[in-house]
């Protein structure tokens, strides 16, 4: 058999590269109406009165008045509303649509609605805390009075806009019943759920079909719940089809982003100079609404150690809530924000006790069978010294490492090591997922896949047929998986955390062994598998200790930068990485995931600048939000070492969020080793740079 | 309202139209070429991109006024062709495609770039494509997608 990381054409490459494929956008639905979204102007606001100009014959207002059943977008807590009520609590929040058939009409009865507001005292700091975690690992209380060292070390991460290429879309559509939603999206049973509470009908007349996603990156997560349900409403209560597409200014004003955190270490250093105990603390803005900020700040506390074994552990976190727009899911969820910190930290430990980093970073470095960071344990092979190894190697890092260090020369290069926690954190999976997925061999021997996983670029479509086709010993091209709609497909969970190859691919690969035993050649056989958790795993939810994960992806980044002398900007001149993945199932495709990952990883650490202003977003569209454009990509070299996970389909482990979480502290750490100072915060920016040289 | 006559994938088009209307919209909407995305609508993801007299354009800043007795080409009618049918090739073999959106538009500003300079290297290709955005990939195999295009596709351009 050969081997299943051997690429193989995707299936919708040739309708993507033609343009025939269709997102929402290019749908045509007969007699649709476009909407328009009204957002509150203010950051804090009693609503006192709307005033509505002369709506003329076939517009439409639609407002929480509008929503049968709760007005409350089903997320994790009930927190935030389809449409405003009394109280606005960020700018651009939602109040209401105005649907109709001619946009420019729309325009105008949105400039001609005077909302009247009365306003309250916004919050934009880190004041009112909404959740708190904490956990502990060993007793460490002790090494801080011993007369140990101790150090301590604070670091700030920003904002992080996903700019999916496509902006969000959704349409709504009413009928007979039955309400139906079909959208740009990652995950449709949890807008289904949402849909259901919004419209308070049952189950079966609530149906959600994915169309073709121009990217997500966790931000078709959980918003598009929020707009599902709107045009649900809308489209209920005009029985026509209803348009939501909105363009890019609303984009960036409206929608979840990475939250901005404040990460505080202090640890104890005993007089061999190793870590016996250490105390961290996570900030999280999660915006006016909670939405998923619980859960990223959990993720964020668990990586707390980073790779590193520390027998005496204390976390604690909380999610904030301020007056800004809501922040949510984005590849890595809570990890980018840690990884950036602790790898700084460690390094800077490090530096502070006159060793050399490496040295003492290996020294910690966690082995198979020690504690994780919540007392689980690391029970398979870890590989990361051939990993390091492999990248130095590489990159030439210890020479260069030497030689800019030495020299005034504004060169420097860094390198970041970091694991990510592969599917939902604990027992999510088991308690709160609960997969199910399906293959249907049909008469004519072709096999379908049923399942809830979307494809956004990432490959799931291409890899989850080739897992099929792999263990059944047929064509791949005789596999079939189309978008999901929730009519057709069991819920096989949503395509997020790391876990759609590992966890439903396996789902998959046992399904199809067990049809592969049954198969009939002619005859139509239905196959069903279940999540069941491995038995190793245990998970306490209330303390958070435990197997916070059932394994591990693992990397490392070498970055090499230029600072300019002059304008301070940083020129990303190479980047390494290596990588254990498992088993990739697909190297092109992984490689694709590795390279795209790591931009947005390196761009979050330097050019992708997002602040707010008395609570407003300060940056309208891409002309100032600035992503990386092809000038701007370094030449990467990958490598992917083979370690397999017992549990995982052909040994696969996780790896959509992995790349974009070694590449901010790898490059800031390059900017360091370049300039001679401490990064505290990214995005590490000229102006930053410039003030550490200046205050000298 | 003003009749606006241009040449569209090859045909004489005539269509009576708002002059300021953005040629984005009319390509979507009124024609139905839906291959032209919009990803920011203010000239800077490229998204949009259709070649006017085989020059590189960003759709949403040009008003339809101006297409006059233009020739215009879009992804909907370029794919019909040779030289597209070398590039698209060379996309999918090196994995180039992602979610696709941004996909259209780099195909045409590879075009773009071919047309004028069969044999680029690797900085040409970076520079040309520096108005297209794409989130997923990194950029790094759409060049190779370019450099590959343009070794298959020698005479073509
Ligand atoms: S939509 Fe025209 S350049 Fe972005
Ligand atoms: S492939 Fe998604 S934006 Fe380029």
């Amino acid at each position: 058999m050969s081997d299943i990381s051997r690429s193989i054409n995707k299936q919708d490459t040739n309708a993507k590269t033609s343009g025939s494929i269709e997102y929402i956008s290019d749908m045509k639905i007969e007699g649709a109406l476009h909407a328009r979204t009204l957002r509150s102007t203010m950051a804090r606001a009693r609503i006192t009165n709307i005033e509505f100009p002369e709506i003329p014959t076939g517009y439409y207002i639609v407002d929480r008045s509008d929503v049968p059943g709760m007005n409350r977008v089903k997320i994790i807590f009930d927190d935030m509303p389809v449409f405003a009520e009394e109280e606005v609590r960020h700018i651009g929040e939602p109040i209401l649509l105005v649907v109709g058939e001619d946009r420019a009409v729309i325009k105008e009865i949105i400039d001609g609605i005077k909302v009247e507001y009365e306003p309250l005292v916004p919050e934009f700091g880190y004041v009112n805390s909404v959740i708190h975690y904490d956990y502990e690992k060993g007793d460490g209380e002790k090494y801080f009075k011993d007369g140990s060292r101790i150090i301590t070390g604070e670091y700030k991460t920003g904002y992080q806009e996903h700019i999916y290429l496509e902006p969000q879309g959704i349409i709504g559509i009413f009928e007979d019943g039955k309400s139906t939603v079909i959208g740009s999206m990652q995950c449709p049973y949890y807008i289904k759920n949402a849909v259901v509470q919004a419209l308070g009908i049952e189950n079966d007349k609530v149906r959600i079909q994915q169309a073709a996603t121009g990217g997500a990156f966790g931000g078709k997560e959980e918003f598009p719940s929020l707009i599902g349900c709107q045009v649900a409403v809308a489209s209920m209560k005009i029985g026509r089809p209803v348009r939501l597409i909105y363009d890019r200014v609303e984009d960036i004003e409206s929608t979840t982003k990475r939250h901005p955190s404040l990460i505080k270490f202090k640890a104890a250093v005993d007089e061999d100079n190793n870590i016996r105990a250490m105390k961290v603390h996570v900030s999280l803005d999660s915006g006016a609404y909670i939405g998923l900020s619980g859960v990223v700040l959990q993720r964020a506390m668990i990586a707390a150690s980073g790779v590193y074994t520390i027998d005496n552990l204390s976390v604690s976190g909380d999610v904030f809530e301020t007056n800004t727009v809501p922040n949510g899911a984005f590849r890595g969820f809570g990890a980018p924000q840690m990884f950036f910190a602790i790898e700084m930290f460690i390094n800077h430990v490090a530096q502070e006790l006159g060793e050399d980093n490496l040295e003492f970073r290996s020294r910690h470095l966690a082995k198979q069978g020690e504690a994780t960071s919540t007392g689980g344990h690391f029970r398979d092979p870890i590989i990361m010294n051939k990993m390091i190894d492999k990248v130095m190697e590489m990159s030439d890092y210890k020479t260069k490492r030497k030689q800019y260090s030495a020299k005034d020369d504004f060169r420097g290069i860094g390198m970041s090591w970091y694991l990510h926690g592969c599917g939902f954190t604990g027992s999510g999976e088991q308690k709160h997922i609960k997969a199910v997925v399906r293959l249907r061999k049909e008469k004519d021997n072709t096999v379908t896949v049923l399942a809830a996983n979307t494809e956004m670029g990432q490959g799931a479509f291409t890899t989850l047929r080739k897992i099929a086709a792999g263990v059944l010993e047929i064509p791949v091209e005789r596999v079939i998986y189309n978008n999901p709609d929730t009519d057709l497909v069991p819920d096989s969970g949503p395509t997020v955390a790391s876990r759609t190859i590992m966890i439903v691919g396996g789902l998959i690969a046992r399904a199809a062994l067990k049809l592969k035993e049954q198969w009939v050649d002619g005859e139509e056989i239905l196959i069903e598998e279940r999540y069941k958790q491995p038995d190793y795993v245990e998970w306490d939810d209330e303390t958070l200790t435990g197997d916070a994960y059932p394994a591990y992806s693992w990397g490392v980044n070498v970055a090499e930068v230029e600072v300019d002398k002059a304008t301070y900007e940083v020129n990303i001149r190479n980047l390494w990485g290596v990588y254990d993945i498992g088993k990739a199932i697909d190297e092109r495709i992984i490689i694709g995931q590795i390279e795209g990952g790591l931009l947005q990883g390196v761009a979050y650490g330097t050019i992708e600048v997002m602040d707010t202003k008395d609570g407003r977003i300060r940056q309208r569209n891409v002309t100032d939000y600035i992503i990386p454009t092809a000038c701007d990509c370094a030449p990467v070299e990958t490598v992917i070492m083979d370690n397999p996970f017992p549990l995982g389909p052909y040994g696969a482990k996780g790896a959509g969020e992995l790349p974009l979480v070694g590449g901010a502290p790898a490059v800031a750490l390059a900017i360091e080793n370049a300039i001679g100072k401490k990064v505290m915060k990214i995005p590490a920016t000229p102006e930053y740079i410039m003030e550490l040289l200046e205050n000298d | 309202m003003t009749e606006i006559e241009f040449v569209l994938n090859g045909k004489n088009v005539t269509i009576d139209v708002d002059p300021t209307k953005r040629l984005l919209d009319v390509l979507r909407e009124d024609f139905g070429l839906t291959g032209v995305k919009e990803g920011c609508g203010e000239g800077e993801c490229g998204a949009c991109s259709v070649l006017v007299n085989h020059e590189i354009v960003s759709s949403c800043l040009m008003p339809v006024g101006n297409a006059m007795g233009k020739d215009i080409v879009t992804i909907d009618g370029f794919s019909k062709t040779e030289r597209y049918r070398v590039i698209h090739g060379a996309y999918e073999d090196e994995g180039a495609v992602q979610c696709g959106f941004c996909i259209p538009g780099m195909v045409i500003a590879t075009e773009s770039l071919l047309n004028k300079n069969p044999d680029p290297t690797e900085d040409e290709i970076k520079d040309a494509l520096s108005g297209n955005l794409c989130r997923c990939t990194g950029y790094n195999m759409i060049v190779s997608a370019v450099l590959r295009a343009a070794e298959r596709g020698k005479g073509l351009w």
